[in-house]
C-alpha cells in the first residue's frame, strides 16, 4: 500500500471517530436541555395522551444511552430520524436542501481562490506601492465584516439601487427549473441544454457567492502576500535571480507553488466559515438551501433535524479538508501527510 | 518578547501605522461602551420608549445618525450595543481562554494517550463550523444574549486547545523544560509556572484579534434572531431590523453595518500589531 493511501485511510477513520463524537456532543446537548421535545412538537393544545404518545414513539421516554443506541441503529442504515417540523424523513429534507448550498459554497470557493490568489501575489510583488497599500486595506475590512453585512451592503447596491442583479431567491419565478437530476440549477441547465436558466441561475448566483466569499477573498490575499515574500527570502529563489532567470519566471515556476502550501491549508479551515456563513447568506437572499431549513428547525426546535443537519455539515467539512489535504500533497511532494495533523 | 517595558518591541509596535490605528479604534469603542450613559445623546432611548413624531428621520444636527422606526436616536443605540458586544466578548474569552488553554497545556505535554484523547475531544468540536454549532446550541435553549454567549463559549475553547498545544509541544523540547524535570518539579508546576509564561505573548495577541472576532459571529447569531432580544440594543438584530426598511431608510442598515466593522477591524489591526511587534507563533 503506498504511503499516500495508507495515510488516506487513517484520516478516513480519524473523521468517522470525529464524526461519531459530534453525533454525541450533539445528541447529549439535544437531550440534556430543559422543555419537552414532543410538547414543544405538538404545541400547547395537545392533551398530555398525545405528548405521551409521541414521547413513546420517539423513545423520549427512554434512558438517553438507549436512545442514543437506537439513533445509531438507525443512522447506519443512512436514516437520520424523522422532522418534526416537515413531517417527513430528515434524510428526505436535507437531500431537498443540501445542493442549493453546496452550489452556493462552491461557488464562494471558487471567488475565494480566483479573486483572493491574484490579489495577493500582485500585493507582495508590489509591495509598499500604493496598490499594495489599498489591497491590504480592502482585505482586512473585508475579513472584519461579517457574511451578512455583505450580503445586506450588495444587495443594497447592485439589487435595490442600481438594479443590475436580482434581489432575492435562485431562479425568476416564471422560468421553469430544469428538470432535476443533481439538484444543482446550474449542472442541471446545463444537462437539459437550456441556456436561458443557466444564465439566469447564475444572475441569481453571483451576489449570494460574492457576499459568502468576501471573508475568504481577505484572508487569502492576506496570506498568498505573506507566503510569497516569506518564500522570496529563501535562498533557492536567490539563486535563481543569480542566475538571471526573467522575474516572470522566477514567480511562476519557484516561488508560486511553495507559497501555495500554507495558503491551502488555512483554505481547508476556511471551509468552516463558508458553511456556517451560508447560513447568513442564504438569509439575506432569500436562498433555499440547508441552512434556511437549518433555521427553521432551530426555531422549532426539531431536534432529530438539528442533530441531522449539523451531523452532514460536520461530514461536509471534513470531506472537504481531506480533499484539501490531498491537494496539499500534490503541490507539494516533501508532504506525503504524516497520517493526522497535530 | 515580553509585552511590557520600553523594548524594542514596544518602539516597533508604536511605529506601526496600522497598530495604532486599531489601537485608537479600539479606544474610541471601549470609551464610548464605558461611558454610554455620558456620551450617548439619548441615554433613555437604549430601552423600549419611542417618540413618533421623530420615526424614521434620516441623519442630522439633532440626530446625528438618523432615528430607527419607532423614533429611537441610532447613534445611543450602537453606543449601548457596543457596551453589551464588549461585555459579552470579554465573558466568552475570560471562559474560553483558560479551559482550552488547560486543556491544550496537559494535550501537549502529558503522554500520548492523554494527548490522542483530549485533541479528538478539540477535533469534534472544531468539526462543526463555529457559526452552526453555536446556532444549534442556541436553538435547543431559547435565545437570548445569555444563551449565545454560553453558545459561543462553547465553540470558542478549542481553538485555545489548539494553540496551546502547539506552544506546548514546541516548548515542553526547550532547556528550561528539561532543567525543571531533571530537579524534579511537579508536573502542575512545570505546565503552569514554566511553560505557560512563554505561551503568554500569543494566547494575549490571539485574544486580542478574538475579542473583535466574538463579536463578529455574536452580532451574526442576533442577525439572524438567535442573540439579544429586543428591546436590547444589539449590532446584528439592528442590521437585520434596518434591511427590512432598505434602500429608503438606509442609514438603519448602513451604520450598524459600520460600527461592525469599526470595532471587529479595530480588534483585528491591534492583535496584528501586537503579534508583528512580539514576533509570535500561532
Amino acid at each position: 500500500m503506498s504511503p499516500l493511501l495508507r495515510a488516506l485511510i487513517h484520516r478516513l477513520v480519524a473523521s468517522v471517530v470525529v464524526l461519531i463524537g459530534v453525533s454525541m456532543l450533539m445528541f447529549a446537548i439535544a437531550r440534556v436541555i430543559p422543555g419537552d421535545p414532543a410538547r414543544i412538537a405538538l404545541g400547547p393544545n395537545a392533551t398530555e395522551a398525545q405528548v405521551q404518545a409521541l414521547r413513546h414513539e420517539r423513545r423520549l421516554d427512554q434512558p438517553i444511552p438507549l436512545q442514543y443506541w437506537a439513533y445509531v441503529r438507525e443512522l447506519a442504515r443512512g436514516n437520520l430520524g424523522n422532522s418534526l417540523y416537515s413531517n417527513r424523513p430528515v434524510r428526505v429534507d436535507v437531500a431537498q436542501y443540501l445542493p442549493a448550498t453546496l452550489e452556493l459554497i462552491f461557488a464562494a470557493g471558487m471567488l475565494m481562490v480566483l479573486i483572493g490568489l491574484p490579489a495577493g501575489v500582485l500585493s507582495a510583488r508590489y509591495r509598499g506601492r500604493w496598490g499594495d497599500h489599498i489591497g491590504r486595506v480592502g482585505s482586512i475590512m473585508a475579513v472584519s465584516t461579517p457574511a451578512f453585512v455583505w450580503g445586506v451592503i450588495l444587495q443594497l447596491m447592485f439589487a435595490y439601487l442600481w438594479r443590475l442583479f436580482p434581489i432575492e431567491g435562485r431562479l425568476t419565478a416564471a422560468l421553469a427549473p430544469p428538470p432535476t437530476v443533481t439538484g444543482f440549477v446550474l449542472i442541471d441547465s446545463i444537462l437539459g441544454r437550456d441556456g436561458r436558466t443557466f444564465f439566469d441561475a447564475l444572475h441569481h448566483l453571483a451576489l449570494p457567492a460574492l457576499a459568502l466569499a468576501m471573508a475568504g477573498i481577505g484572508q487569502t490575499s492576506r496570506l498568498t502576500r505573506a507566503s510569497m515574500i516569506e518564500t522570496y527570502r529563501k535562498p533557492f529563489i536567490e539563486m535563481a535571480h543569480a542566475y538571471g532567470f526573467p522575474e516572470w519566471k522566477i514567480a511562476r515556476r519557484y516561488a508560486f507553488r511553495p507559497a501555495l502550501v500554507p495558503v491551502l491549508t488555512i483554505l481547508g479551515l476556511d471551509i468552516a466559515a463558508l458553511l456556517g456563513n451560508a447560513f447568513l447568506v442564504e438569509s439575506v437572499f432569500g436562498w433555499p438551501g440547508l441552512s434556511h431549513y437549518g433555521v427553521e428547525v432551530i426555531l422549532h426546535k426539531d431536534l432529530d433535524a438539528i442533530v441531522g443537519t449539523v451531523l452532514i455539515i460536520a461530514a461536509a467539512f471534513l470531506i472537504a479538508n481531506i480533499v484539501v489535504d490531498l491537494l496539499v500533497a500534490v503541490v507539494n511532494p516533501r508532504i506525503r501527510f504524516a497520517g493526522e495533523r497535530s | 518578547m515580553t509585552l511590557v517595558s520600553d523594548s524594542a518591541e514596544w518602539r516597533a509596535f508604536w511605529r506601526n501605522p496600522s497598530a495604532l490605528t486599531g489601537l485608537a479604534l479600539v479606544a474610541l469603542v471601549v470609551l464610548a461602551a464605558l461611558f454610554a450613559d455620558v456620551v450617548a445623546p439619548y441615554p433613555g432611548h437604549a430601552g423600549p420608549v419611542g417618540d413618533f413624531a421623530a420615526m424614521s428621520a434620516g441623519p442630522s444636527a439633532q440626530y446625528l445618525l438618523g432615528t430607527d422606526t419607532i423614533g429611537r436616536d441610532l447613534l445611543t443605540r450602537l453606543i449601548f450595543a457596543y457596551r453589551l458586544s464588549l461585555e459579552m466578548a470579554i465573558v466568552v474569552l475570560a471562559i474560553a481562554a483558560p479551559i482550552g488553554v488547560a486543556v491544550g497545556l496537559l494535550g501537549g505535554y502529558l503522554g500520548p494517550a492523554w494527548s490522542y484523547a483530549l485533541m479528538r475531544l478539540t477535533d469534534v468540536f472544531l468539526a462543526i463550523p463555529p457559526l452552526v454549532l453555536a446556532m444549534s446550541i442556541t436553538g435547543f435553549l431559547e435565545p437570548s444574549a445569555i444563551h449565545g454567549m454560553m453558545a459561543i463559549t462553547m465553540m470558542w475553547w478549542p481553538w485555545y486547545a489548539r494553540l496551546a498545544y502547539n506552544l506546548t509541544r514546541a516548548e515542553k523540547q526547550e532547556g528550561y523544560v528539561l532543567a525543571a524535570e531533571t530537579v524534579g518539579a511537579s508536573t502542575p508546576h512545570i505546565l503552569f509556572r514554566e511553560i505557560l509564561p512563554n505561551c503568554m505573548p500569543a494566547i494575549l495577541t490571539k485574544m486580542t484579534i478574538d475579542v473583535g472576532f466574538v463579536i463578529l459571529i455574536a452580532s451574526s447569531m442576533s442577525f439572524l434572531g438567535l442573540g439579544a432580544q429586543a428591546p436590547t440594543p444589539d449590532l446584528g438584530s439592528m442590521v437585520a431590523d434596518g434591511a427590512r426598511y432598505m434602500p429608503d431608510a438606509w442609514w438603519l442598515t448602513v451604520f450598524p453595518a459600520l460600527a461592525i466593522l469599526i470595532v471587529v477591524m479595530g480588534f483585528n489591526l491591534l492583535g496584528d500589531g501586537l503579534r508583528e511587534a512580539a514576533d509570535v507563533r500561532g
